[in-house]
């Protein structure tokens, strides 16, 4: 993670607190913090000017108590580790990542190289969705020949042959 | 397997060929690439490390590939072995002792390609290269990815690209590097303020062995810090710019030196091989600085009869879990010390190397 102040690797990660349930994350290097930690009041005001204020959901607590329904980690745990728990969490901290994001690499949308086969995988999933749900009402109706068709399909779907 | 008959080669980083040879020690791009219904390294238990350690064994093993990946299980090897493949640059210092559980890597006969599996993403894919050579990497290293692909479903997010544990990596998840040698930029001191310029475009400068390491020996990786937003083709061309300039600025300060202070050169290089050739004890530090010298004495003539590969192979043999298995024995820091200056001894004696 960068220095929010210069290019610098930040090793300092501060948390100001102000008032009832509000505060505001800093992200520093040695120097930066050193200076911040001198004068807060006035890094505070070259901060509000240099960079615009974040979203408000960075204010509140509220995501102290949040966290991914896969795998459990809450966004505390990240800030503190700097790791994420699981490809999840990418959709469910999305508000929180995005200005982090955008602070390490001055982007936050993706340009390259994308899975050759995802869109075949993904056609699959939907596919896999499909049948699923028509196994499921053939079973109910004691349709069984029919139930056993469609389970065949859904076997061939998870191990499709070599080539396919 | 026995990784003891890796120890006579020298592995695709240290070929000592490729373009920009004399500068350019090797080109690498690595990939960080996790399982779509895996939970990241940190957050997974060992019962889904060793889930994910079997699917991307059996993928790597079975991948459509004109090389075989034969994968080892680091969790089983002993320490100096760990630390024989960190030398090798075949996996990082992370995998071999930092992580612990199911853990693995696996590489091809060259060395030229690895994958570590349950480092920090689920997969680190590496492809190396001897001297500049980032776009034959790059189509390696691509051809790797789809081919393991075929047996797994990565991360991929619409918008964020490839998803990793640590959101410095997400997006492409690559990381090109390149390894320079810059003995003069590092004698005149200039180096420091290329760095500074570097730093402002976004590139980081790193020593050996990665992430923390110094700069031994005058070697330097310089590679890429963004990525996200940019397209892997447009961060290897950004690199290819910059390191053309890095080049340019390298021959620029050997050449003065050689114009200025030819005969003090001379000297250096000529102690820096007596003392390689008569110590009776010495680090790997320092034996790292003075292979620096003896390499761009080689460079600028300055020494015959020494064939730049053989200051690699003295480079790589003088590390300490080399160096114990070429003595058979494990060793503690001093009899490390005695051992490597005996070995220096013996190799320059039979290579009968003397200074113009």
């Amino acid at each position: 993670m960068k220095c929010q102040r210069c290019p610098k690797p930040a090793t300092f990660h501060i948390t100001e607190v102000f008032g009832h349930a509000k505060y505001r994350d800093f992200h520093l290097c040695e120097e930066c913090a050193q200076r911040h930690l001198a004068n807060p009041d006035a890094s505070l005001k070259a901060a509000q000017t240099a960079t615009p204020p974040l979203p408000d959901a960075d204010l509140t607590d509220e995501f102290g108590g949040k966290h991914c329904p896969a795998c459990g980690l809450k966004f505390v745990e990240f800030r503190n580790s700097g790791r994420l728990g699981c490809p999840r969490d990418y959709d469910v901290f999305k508000d929180e990542l995005l200005p982090l994001l955008d602070n390490i690499h001055g982007d936050t949308k993706h340009a390259g190289k994308q899975p050759r086969l995802q869109p075949l995988r993904q056609a699959n999933a939907a596919e896999r969705e499909r049948l699923r749900g028509e196994l499921e009402s053939a079973i109910r109706k004691e349709a069984y020949e029919e139930a056993a068709r469609l389970r065949d399909r859904l076997r061939q779907l998870d191990d499709p042959a070599p080539g396919a | 397997m026995n990784l003891d008959r890796l120890l006579p080669n020298l592995g695709e980083w240290l070929r000592g060929i490729g373009p920009e040879s004399d500068i350019v020690v090797s080109s690498r791009v690595r990939l960080a690439r996790n399982l779509a219904d895996m939970p990241f390294g940190n957050r997974a238990n060992a019962e889904q490390k060793t889930e994910t350690e079997t699917r991307v064994r059996n993928a790597v093993t079975t991948a459509n590939l004109p090389y075989a990946l034969e994968f080892v299980d680091v969790a089983k090897l002993t320490p100096i072995d760990r630390q024989f493949l960190v030398e090798r640059q075949l996996m990082s210092r992370e995998l071999a002792s930092v992580l612990d559980g199911p853990r693995g890597v696996a590489f091809n006969e060259t060395e030229s390609v690895s994958v570590m599996v349950n480092e920090e993403d689920h997969l680190r894919l590496q492809v190396m290269r001897s001297g500049l050579a980032l776009d034959e990497a790059w189509t390696e290293i691509d051809r790797l990815d789809d081919a393991l692909e075929a047996n797994l479903a990565f991360a991929f997010h619409d918008q964020f690209g490839y998803l990793t544990a640590c959101p410095t990596n997400v997006g492409t998840g690559m990381r090109a590097s390149v390894m320079l040698h810059l003995p003069a930029l590092s004698l005149t001191k200039e180096i420091e303020k290329l760095f500074r310029s570097l730093q402002k475009i976004n590139l980081v400068v790193r020593g050996l062995y990665g992430e923390g390491s110094r700069a031994s020996g005058d070697l330097y990786q310089i590679s890429n810090q963004v990525t996200l937003g940019k397209s892997e083709s447009r961060v290897l061309q950004e690199i290819r710019e910059v390191i053309a300039q890095i080049i340019q600025y390298e021959r620029r300060a050997r050449q003065l030196l050689l114009k200025e202070r030819r005969q003090a050169e001379q000297d250096r290089v000529a102690r820096a091989i007596g003392t390689l050739g008569s110590a009776t004890m010495i680090t790997s530090e320092e034996t790292m600085e003075l292979l620096s010298t003896v390499r761009l004495g080689i460079q600028l003539h300055l020494l015959d009869d020494l064939p730049p590969t053989t200051v690699n192979q003295l480079f790589i043999h003088t590390q300490a879990a080399h160096l114990q298995k070429l003595m058979g024995t494990p060793l503690d820091g001093e009899e490390r010390n005695a051992a490597r200056a005996k070995y220096l001894r013996n190799r320059l004696r039979e290579l009968g190397s003397h200074q113009r």
